[in-house]
């Protein structure tokens, strides 16, 4: 897997730049993974980050929109809001996590 | 002292159970297996279903299938009270467990997408998951003349998840037959980010979308349906002639019901032993349960042999020992009398190669063969006469790496 340095974090990413090593992931580089995307984080952000590293944590699958809502009480449409155009992919990245995925 | 397991649905998962758990239980424990209907869909079969094939032999008695020493009750489940370790038949009876498993599978739920019920519901919107949607869209495809034909999924987890795509290959190839493909556009739209989202996977197989000219329209989770109109929560619009879609998935209403599902009503459960996450009397196998894994018949059937094991071992007062690693083995219908053919499990993505012997197969892994559509269509039998029956299929419930070749075994 390749490594990559982002603002003093060296972590290590697959071909799309998700982070394959989950325990390389903090608040920081949180904050790090958003202005990649050009996103700037806030309380309400951090919120729907805590509930899908909890949630992956116990289940081991990324969660889908539909579950980050009813885990979070956040309507889907602030997803969208919060996370603009591709919410499911950008959470997960921001996150540290694997993007949802089909079978094949 | 007699002692009891309780199945909750007798489809794949829980006619395979009852049956092999039958065979290794001693008379102490009494079987029984719940079922609201006596009809027991092969739901791989459904997908021929709107191109002609024949609905002959698709919808057998579950009766048939349920080993004489495993009890049959037809009636629906109220609830599951997990405290009194009792199950609340709609009818009033009441069900005592020593162990529980929950097998209701999955069903479709088009009353939760705004629109999709409505007055076009079978008219220009059709699915082909239930034999009774697969029949309409038969009629449907036979009147379509051209025009913008889209095929949708609405969210995951869903059943068989190639099938949308062996839909769409279906559909292709139906159309060029007829003369229709020119005037029509076939578009194929997904909540994931592509139709193909497993590195090996995309790369070998992402061109068969474009090479049949078909338009991917990706992270699109839909909002509603207005005017033979898909509108996402973003705001994008998909206008449709004809919508085949893959309604919402959820597990059966008397799990939420229980307070032991998800906000889908899937059970939540430990991904290797099946048991649920709330109780340890109860367990969930198939398609009702949470698992990081397709929802398949495949997968019902290997970690059936799984959870049939540890149930033996705990029936002894022992331990659990066998862990069930997510396996999966799915063929894909690719059109023209060819099929793909998949095996993977929590840990290894969909390789190529051979199955299930190294370089001999005769089958080919995430590779078009005519043989896999033979596997395919031969399946059919083994289904209705090895597998739910319980009896031993040369196949282990792990997945293996003979034949695989990986990163360091490909060119």
């Amino acid at each position: 897997m390749p490594v990559t340095t982002l603002d003093g974090h060296q972590i290590h990413v697959d071909a799309e730049g998700f982070l394959t090593d989950l325990s390389e992931w903090d608040d920081e580089l949180a904050t790090v993974l958003a202005s990649q995307i050009g996103l700037t984080l806030t309380e309400e952000h951090r919120a729907v980050l805590r509930f899908l590293r909890d949630d992956f944590a116990q289940r081991g699958e990324t969660a889908t929109l539909r579950r980050a809502s009813a885990g979070t009480g956040v309507p889907v449409k602030d997803l969208f809001r919060l996370f603009p155009q591709k919410p499911a992919k950008k959470m997960a990245y921001v996150a540290g996590l694997p993007k949802p995925v089909g079978c094949v | 002292m007699t002692r009891h397991v309780v199945v909750l649905g007798a489809g794949t998962a829980g006619t395979m159970l009852a049956n092999k758990l039958r065979r290794k239980l001693d008379d102490t424990w009494v079987i029984t297996v719940v079922d609201r209907d006596d009809a027991h869909p092969y739901q791989p079969g459904f997908l021929f279903v709107p191109f002609g094939g024949s609905t002959a032999g698709l919808v057998r008695s579950r009766h048939a299938f349920v080993h004489d020493g495993v009890e049959l009750v037809l009636e629906g489940v109220d609830r599951v009270d997990a405290a009194a370790q009792e199950v609340l038949l709609l009818d009033g009876r009441l069900l005592p467990y020593d162990y529980l498993v929950i097998a209701s599978g999955a069903s479709l739920r088009p009353d939760q997408t705004p629109g999709m019920l409505g007055p076009e519901w079978r008219r220009s919107i059709f699915d082909f998951y239930t034999l009774d949607g697969a029949k309409a869209l038969a009629g449907a495809l036979r009147d379509f003349r051209g025009g913008r034909l889209v095929v949708h999924i609405t969210d995951v987890p869903i059943k068989c998840p190639v099938a949308p795509l062996e839909f769409t290959f279906l559909a292709d190839d139906w159309l060029r037959r007829r003369g229709l493909r020119t005037s029509t556009t076939l578009t194929y739209v997904t909540p994931l980010d592509g139709a193909f989202t497993k590195p090996l996977a995309s790369q070998r197989l992402g061109s068969m979308l474009s090479d049949r000219d078909v338009a991917v329209e990706p992270d699109f989770l839909v909002e509603h349906i207005e005017d033979r109109t898909l509108v996402s929560y973003d705001g994008r619009e998909v206008p449709f002639d004809l919508l085949v879609t893959v309604p919402l998935h959820m597990g059966a209403e008397f799990v939420t019901r229980s307070g032991l599902g998800d906000e889908l009503g899937f059970v939540p459960v430990d991904k290797h032993t099946l048991q649920s996450t709330a109780d340890p009397h109860i367990f969930a196998v198939g398609d009702a349960a949470d698992l990081p894994t397709s929802k398949a018949g495949s997968v019902a059937h290997f970690s059936v042999d799984v959870l049939v094991d540890n149930l033996v071992e705990l029936a002894a007062g022992r331990p659990m020992s066998h862990s069930f690693d997510g396996h999966a083995n799915c063929f894909v219908e690719s059109g023209d009398g060819k099929a793909l053919l998949l095996d993977f499990n929590y840990e290894t993505e969909p390789l190529p190669g051979t199955f299930p012997a190294p370089y001999v197969g005769p089958m080919s892994l995430l590779k078009e063969s005519r043989t896999n559509h033979l596997g395919k269509l031969a399946f059919r039998w083994v289904y209705w006469n090895v597998l739910l029956p319980g009896r031993p299929m040369p196949l282990a419930p792990a997945m293996s790496m003979a034949g695989k070749q990986t990163s360091s075994t490909t060119t």
